[in-house]
């Protein structure tokens, strides 16, 4: 019995973050909407988008091939994956020890590498700026990424993310320098991996801005609904991982019973719609920067990475 | 015994190369030599497996009364040596398979005798036991590999890649010579048995291991002695590139592994200092030169160098861990630098395969002549995206294992109390993370422009699937880097003799790990299930698709690219390599290549096309090497005086000569 409650609370959990994906994008939305003093669409606006569009029939391009048309499943897998191996309302889950933080980063840049492939796969300019444009930000992102990884396995002595959240919760953590770094590195990351104002914008139609957008451009019907159902699930992932690093609170462990789950669920909630109001906040406070201002953004995330690794080799109580 | 077999199949190997010679060269007989070569290198593949797997036999060691009349030719096979036959038979024997296809050769002559030549000398570096055994066999696969770089001489550039190689390689030999000479001592005693017994001093021993570094790493292309790599490896037939980027330069980092592991016995913890800058600069470096190139082979050649920089970060981690006593963490950092020569040597053997037959169908090398071929050679496409995603360290395959398991060993290193340590470890865990994600940009560029858009060229155009044994090597070694990267344990299980033997410890069996996770330290600090992620992603891929496709929609229509409504007719508007590349030049390639962009913009009313240019420049090459060859050039002018002087001033010469040495003599003694 005790495998299959298990196995069905893990469930829950990937089911979750599959639901909650949409409305998160959606409340972005309508917070940044109201911020503009405008009423914005609902907040369910994403769901019928993502239902309309899976209805539609997919235009393909003349020349596109098979990887094309395999590559928006691929990356929904992944990223789905990736998004239900981070701890949400509970720590412990069944499988979450499948993989670490480095493996879930890993599994974002494997999505990332093939929707780079399908995008230069039509033989489009704009797919091909994309694409490139995508990977140097990436080439710079997933190094800083990884230097947090490094500062967090060091204060809580594991890369397992329930170990580390558990470690976060507990006393012992108190204010360190190193962690504050970090947490500052790695919002801006989250920022850059998910196309978010400064680095990208998501609402862009000025072709010679677009990143994200340019690669997909090309993408229609039930294909762009699974790429922009994998980009809100990414966006979940990052501010459950935020959520789960610098705001532990209320996570619960593993077989807590269901009302220890629904105080982690609430507590979940509580998070995300405050990560989404700071998002929306930020992102209407700030202006887009040019595209080779964007390394020079990226590398302080990078510095600060090196600083807080490096602050942590030198004393391990700072 | 294992060693018996391997080296009948050595001597296997020499014959059919020495037949070869005499038994001309049409097409049967180039199969023939090629069969015969898939068959020696299989059979001594098996022979090293079960001396790997099967603990309780240890080594196994002959001596042959060839070479030196009072030490003959010593040869064994213990854990390290086997694990390294494995690869390299594993790579021969792809290579031989991949060469059993091969029609249109210019000039199998050239080819045919020196390939299983080339194979024999690369196992017996790994199974000599003597120091002179050790350096006639390298010499023999320096040579062996040259005329096989030389085999297509008339093309452009191929003379110079392989003047530059001669050159490199017998510096690289002089340096493992003088390196030998030391660990020897001056009573001569070359055995490996007898350099083990034989404690250098700290100084020695610090000199052999720079000796080493020159010599065994210019054969694997640590940056700065790496020039050669990137010409002559392209320069060879394909299935020559292959072994020569995933096999020989292995061969090369088993060089350094015997050495600094085995014969010099305990290390120094400054050794792992070199080891790990070397391996950090040469990472990044490798990567970015490979960014930079539009070559599909040379391209491939540098990520060579980029890869040995990722294996020497695992093996100075390991030496770090070893000199300061934590056996667990070196045994977990060696078996992570040992997994990556072995994944190097599938991937980039695949690629290889992959790169020749684009070459075989098209002729063309250059990428901005490509495009495309996912639809003409769909199964070469395939192959060659596996050997992608498997080099850029993605998981579910095996390059991310692989560096996962550097990764953490890099997490084990705040124990090591050296100061110098302790700050450069995290900062060549950055360059490791960041040589990674260059690498999945330029994988992305190189399979994007190659397999994906448009057709550049009418070659592109009209490809035609590679032969079915280029396509069978290459499936079997995307197969074999699928296996790798979701059953690890059984690699890192294989690994656990070499790590015990060389580091006195072995990381924890990882088979008996509910559900086959890999656990390196703990199960609460790290694990990493890549079975359990492919079968996650597999199976949400296709729920995925079935529950679309069953409920939403499956209707799909054909038409012409929507590119913002102006769809451009010519495939000359595609992103090209340079273009991809553009903005990972613009910020790091102004620094390390000093990268400038000209534009030549005519006024309004002149019909010229606007053009722009960009210069790069190798630093390296223009700081190190052009100098000397300056140096050389100018010291040979000034002596070449000496060869139009009278015969009196020749006699005049002489016999100051034998004077000043009269002298020396005199004072010395």
């Amino acid at each position: 019995m005790g495998v299959i409650a298990d196995i069905l609370v893990q469930g829950a959990q990937m089911a979750l973050v599959l639901l909650l994906a949409p409305m998160l994008t959606g409340f972005v939305r309508k917070v940044k909407a109201r911020l503009m003093r405008r009423r914005g669409p609902s907040l369910v606006q994403p769901y019928r988008d993502l239902v309309r569009l899976l209805r539609k029939e997919v235009v393909l391009a003349d020349n596109a091939s098979w990887l094309f048309r395999l590559t928006p499943y691929l990356i929904f897998a992944a990223t789905w994956v990736a998004a239900s191996l981070v701890p949400t309302f509970a720590t412990g889950l069944t499988f979450s020890w499948t993989a670490d933080l480095i493996a879930i980063i890993a599994l974002l840049a494997s999505a990332r590498f093939f929707l780079a492939l399908a995008g230069m796969d039509v033989g489009t300019s704009f797919g091909g700026i994309g694409s490139s444009r995508e990977m140097m930000i990436s080439s710079f992102a997933e190094p800083a990424m990884l230097l947090i990884v490094f500062t967090l396995a060091l204060v809580a002595g594991s890369t397992q993310l329930s170990s580390v959240a558990v470690y976060m919760a507990s006393p012992q953590v108190g204010l360190r320098v190193s962690l504050g770094l970090a947490a500052i590195a790695l919002v801006m990351v989250a920022i850059a991996e998910n196309a978010r104002i400064p680095v990208d914008n998501p609402a862009t139609h000025l072709e010679l801005t677009m990143v994200h957008e340019a690669m997909v451009l090309e993408y229609s019907g039930r294909h762009l609904a699974m790429i922009e159902l994998a980009s809100s699930l990414k966006l979940l992932l990052f501010v459950s991982l935020i959520a789960c690093l610098f705001a532990p609170w209320g996570l619960t462990v593993a077989g807590g019973g269901i009302g220890a789950y629904a105080v982690g669920a609430a507590a979940y909630g509580a998070k995300l719609a405050v990560g989404g109001v700071l998002l929306a906040v930020f992102e209407t406070g700030i202006a887009k920067l040019r595209v080779f201002r964007v390394p020079d953004f990226l590398g302080a995330a990078l510095m600060l990475g090196l600083l807080a690794t490096l602050l942590l080799f030198v004393s391990r109580s700072l | 015994m294992p060693v018996v077999v391997v080296l009948s199949c050595v001597a296997g190997l020499v014959g059919t190369g020495c037949v070869a010679i005499a038994a001309g060269h049409g097409p049967r007989a180039c199969r023939a030599v090629y069969g015969a070569s898939l068959v020696l290198s299989l059979a001594a593949l098996a022979a090293a497996l079960v001396a790997l797997l099967d603990g309780a036999a240890g080594p196994s060691a002959t001596v042959l009364p060839l070479g030196l009349p009072w030490l003959g030719a010593q040869f064994r096979v213990d854990a390290l040596a086997a694990f390294f036959l494995v690869t390299v038979n594993l790579g021969g024997a792809a290579a031989s398979l991949y060469g059993l296809g091969i029609t249109g050769e210019p000039a199998p002559h050239r080819v045919v005798p020196f390939f299983p030549a080339f194979l024999a000398a690369m196992n017996l570096v790994v199974l000599a036991d003597d120091a002179f055994t050790f350096l006639f066999s390298w010499e023999l696969m320096s040579l062996a590999s040259w005329a096989l770089v030389m085999a297509h001489h008339r093309e452009h550039d191929n003379a110079r890649a392989g003047y530059v190689y001669l050159v490199m390689a017998s510096f690289g030999t002089l340096a493992l010579l003088l390196a030998f000479g030391l660990l020897a001592g001056a009573d001569g005693g070359y055995g490996f048995a007898d350099i083990r017994a034989a404690a250098p001093t700290p100084l020695v021993a610090g000199l052999v291991l720079g000796l080493v570094l020159l010599g065994a790493g210019s054969k694997a292309g640590i940056v700065p002695v790496h020039v050669w790599l990137p010409l002559a490896h392209p320069a060879a037939p394909s299935h020559v590139s292959a072994l020569m980027s995933g096999v020989m330069t292995k061969v090369a980092v088993y060089g350094l592994v015997r050495v600094a592991f085995d014969l010099l016995g305990e290390p120094a913890w400054w050794w792992s200092m070199v080891v790990l800058a070397l391996g950090g600069a040469t990472a990044v470096l490798g990567v970015l030169y490979a960014l930079m190139q539009h070559d599909l082979k040379r391209l491939l050649a540098y990520h060579t160098v980029e890869n040995i920089g990722i294996i020497y970060i695992g093996l100075g981690l390991a030496l770090a861990f070893k000199a300061d006593g934590m056996g667990l963490a070196a045994a977990l950092a060696l078996t992570a630098a040992l997994f990556h020569v072995l994944n190097h040597s599938l991937f980039k053997s695949l690629l290889f395969f992959g790169a020749g037959a684009v070459l075989a169908a098209t002729g063309e090398r250059d990428m901005e002549r490509l495009g495309g071929l996912i639809r003409r050679m769909p199964l070469t496409a395939v192959a060659v995206l596996v050997g992608c995603v498997a080099i850029s360290a993605l998981p579910p395959l095996n390059g991310f294992v692989s560096e996962w398991l550097t990764l953490q060993a890099i997490l084990q290193s705040p124990q090591l109390p050296q100061w110098g340590l302790k700050i450069l470890v995290p900062a060549v865990g950055g360059l490791l993370a960041l040589s990674a994600a260059l690498a999945a940009a330029c994988f992305v560029k190189a399979y994007g422009v190659t397999f994906l858009g448009r057709p550049r060229s009418p070659q592109a155009e009209t490809a035609r699937e590679a032969d079915r044994f280029a396509l069978a090597a290459m499936a079997a070694f995307a197969g074999l880097c699928l296996l790798a990267g979701i059953l690890p344990g059984l690699v890192i299980d294989g690994l656990a003799p070499v790590a015990q033997a060389l580091v006195g410890q072995r990381m924890a069996p990882q088979l008996g790990q509910p559900w086959l996770s890999i656990v390196p330290i703990g199960e609460s600090q790290s694990s990493y299930n890549g079975l359990l992620v492919f079968a996650f992603i597999a199976l949400s891929a296709s729920m995925a698709i079935y529950a679309i496709h069953r409920w939403a929609s499956r209707a799909a229509r054909r038409a012409p690219a929507w590119d913002c409504g102006f769809p451009e007719a010519s495939p000359a508007t595609q992103y090209t390599a340079g273009s991809f590349a553009q903005p990972i030049r613009r910020v790091l390639g102004t620094g390390v290549f000093r990268a400038r962009e000209h534009v030549d913009m005519p006024p309004p009313g002149d019909p010229r096309p606007a053009r722009l240019t960009v210069d790069l420049r190798d630093l390296i090459w223009d700081g190190i090497y052009a100098p000397i060859a300056r140096a050389v050039g100018f010291a040979a002018d000034r002596l070449n005086h000496l060869q139009f002087l009278t015969i009196r001033r020749y006699l005049t010469l002489v016999f100051l000569a034998l004077v000043t040495l009269l002298l020396v003599l005199a004072l010395w003694v």
